[in-house]
């Protein structure tokens, strides 16, 4: 079966969990080939790679490689698509992976879907558009398919491949220089799972009140070994920092579990969590549209409530 | 300095978005066409590098006709002037096709920094800025929530998951901007009348060296094969908390295996 290149994502040389979503979509599709770019690849990398399935593993460990942006893993990718020629490529729908899926499928002429979350025959990619209220299916007709894949859309199974490694040289252009990083900031986010990639994601809006009251939902969050996350009221009203904002102007999430709290759910913030596969929504007013989504809604005040659902969780665990 | 900033008209969010069944592209009649929220910020940031290192400010839209809402919209925020790239050739273009055709432009009208909004809030792909500085060979510098320019060379807040990364480039560049960069004004009603006059020049294919086979519908790279109304999201259970609503709730998670 033919390759196909999925492209590693790792923070601090530990694989993320979409990128072994990733391979297990892949090895439904032909011969998964993982590409590891940058500094950082060790033995339980390519440990965790071959658990999932990757026969090939691409290593081009060069420093340089994420010292600009995005453009340089986009000159890799499109070094290996001209060497191998790839049935497809495969990069998580996060915002450099797609900003690296747009520049490569500028690079080779090929087609590319953003945001898929399904993958079938032929690369027929599923779409969740409109904020949830289209599906659509669509495929590229031109070049090698190069495909986003949105995080928590397929469930990681492990299946062993050979992981056999080959180091790979990449020669960088002058232009792919041009944004350079000069310095990494990171901020505080505590144990919890990223928020696009979490299983469970709990957010709070407005009605949560104030920034102080946000460790209401982290408590809940916490109990749950969720990600947190935050209406647009809430990170305009500076209770919760803007990265960890849910809907039309932030982050798209489709885990498993989304529980709103003290959110209306209004339609641009619907837009970001509405494929979450369970809703339970906790709201004062019973006729916030929240309810219209949500799997169980619990009529009532958060502070009231989630307090009480986070001791039960922690009692029956 | 000589900034761009790019410009989209989107069906309103808040109204029925859809596709059209003949041709599957976005039915623009069926909505309310606004102008991309993350484009406004996009505007309000070209405006106050204006300010701050004086030039002017072109905007740049491809779109049909009605499309001129949202130059109006730019110019009476206070834009100097807009390029309206509009051909019925494009119609139907994906993102490879719409940043091949502004590209083209943008190399016909010269900047020194272009700057859009990270992405529409209809199509959502996100790509558009990382292609046109691609198409361009100019420095990527997107998904900014501050940027500085000083002489030649900008700097950027890139947002990342982690929290941010700076950045460095030299001029010409090619900027995103999110939402937390800025406030965007709103335009006065002098604003709104000056508009009025400020020269608009649309442009066709021709007019841009746009080969007719890289854009619209039939050119592009990608299709969309059939579409359907997502289902409607079977009605939940709705409790009123009577005191015991949290533990409602976990009993439903546990019936769910979530705990």
């Amino acid at each position: 079966m033919s390759e196909i290149l999925v492209l590693v994502e790792q923070v601090e040389g530990e694989v993320k969990k979409v990128t072994l979503e990733l391979l297990t979509l892949a090895r439904s599709l032909g011969t998964p080939a993982a590409v590891w770019l940058g500094p950082g690849y060790t033995a339980d990398a390519k440990a965790k790679l071959a658990e999932y399935g990757a026969e090939t593993i691409y290593v081009a460990g060069s420093e340089e490689l994420v010292q600009y942006v995005v453009a340089p893993k986009a000159e890799a990718l499109a070094q290996l698509v001209a060497d191998k020629s790839p049935a497809a490529v495969l990069v998580a729908a996060t915002a450099e992976g797609k900003e690296i899926a747009g520049r490569l499928a500028v690079k080779t002429d090929s087609g590319v879907i953003t945001d898929a979350v399904g993958l079938g025959d032929g690369f027929v990619a599923d779409q969740s558009i409109f904020g949830g209220g289209v599906n659509v299916h669509s495929k590229v007709r031109r070049g090698t398919p190069i495909v986003a894949v949105r995080p928590n859309s397929t469930a990681p199974a492990p299946s062993a491949g050979a992981g056999a490694e080959q180091e790979i040289s990449v020669a960088l252009s002058e232009a792919a220089k041009g944004a350079r990083v000069v310095e990494r900031v990171k901020q505080e986010k505590g144990a919890r799972p990223e928020l696009t990639e979490a299983a469970i994601v709990v957010s709070g809006g407005r009605g949560v009140g104030s920034a102080e009251n946000f460790a209401v939902i982290e408590q809940l969050a916490d109990a749950l070994g969720a990600a947190v996350g935050a209406s647009r009221a809430a990170t305009d009203a500076g209770w919760y920092p803007h990265q960890f904002q849910v809907g039309q102007t932030g982050k798209t999430v489709s885990p498993q579990l989304y529980i709103a709290a003290g959110i209306s759910g209004a339609i641009q913030h619907r837009a970001g969590m509405q494929t979450a596969k369970t809703i339970i929504a906790i709201n004062k007013d019973p006729e916030a549209p929240i309810f219209e989504l949500a799997d169980y809604g619990v009529v009532g005040d958060l502070h009231q409530v989630v307090p009480q659902l986070t001791e039960e969780i922690k009692k029956r665990k | 300095m000589n900034i761009v900033v790019c410009v989209k008209q989107v069906p309103d969010t808040a109204t029925e978005r859809k596709l059209r069944s003949d041709d599957k592209t976005l039915d623009r009649d069926a909505a309310d066409g606004v102008v991309n929220e993350l484009d406004e910020y996009a505007v309000e940031e070209a405006l106050k590098l204006k300010e701050a290192h004086g030039g002017e400010v072109t905007v740049l839209t491809m779109g049909p006709g009605k499309a001129t809402d949202t130059i109006r919209k730019a110019l009476a925020m206070g834009a100097d002037k807009a390029v309206h790239l509009s051909d019925e050739a494009l119609h139907g273009s994906d993102a490879l096709g719409t940043s091949y055709a502004m590209a083209q432009v943008l190399k016909k009208i010269g900047f020194d920094l272009v700057i859009l909004g990270a992405e529409s809030t209809d199509a959502r792909t996100g790509v558009l800025a990382a292609m046109l500085a691609e198409r361009l060979g100019t420095p990527q510098l997107t998904l900014a929530n501050k940027v500085e320019v000083e002489g030649s060379s900008i700097r950027i807040q890139r947002l990342t998951d982690y929290g941010f990364d700076k950045v460095e480039a030299a001029l010409p560049a090619v900027v995103s901007v999110v939402e937390k960069i800025n406030e965007p004004r709103y335009p006065s009603f002098k604003g709104i009348m000056a508009a009025k006059k400020k020269p608009v020049e649309t442009l066709a294919i021709g007019d841009a060296s746009i080969d007719a086979g890289q854009v619209g519908l039939g050119a592009a790279w990608s299709e969309v094969v059939d579409f359907a109304a997502a289902p409607p999201r079977a009605a939940g259970t709705i409790v009123k908390d009577e005191g015991d609503g949290g533990a409602n709730a976990a009993d439903f998670l546990a019936s769910k295996k979530f705990i």
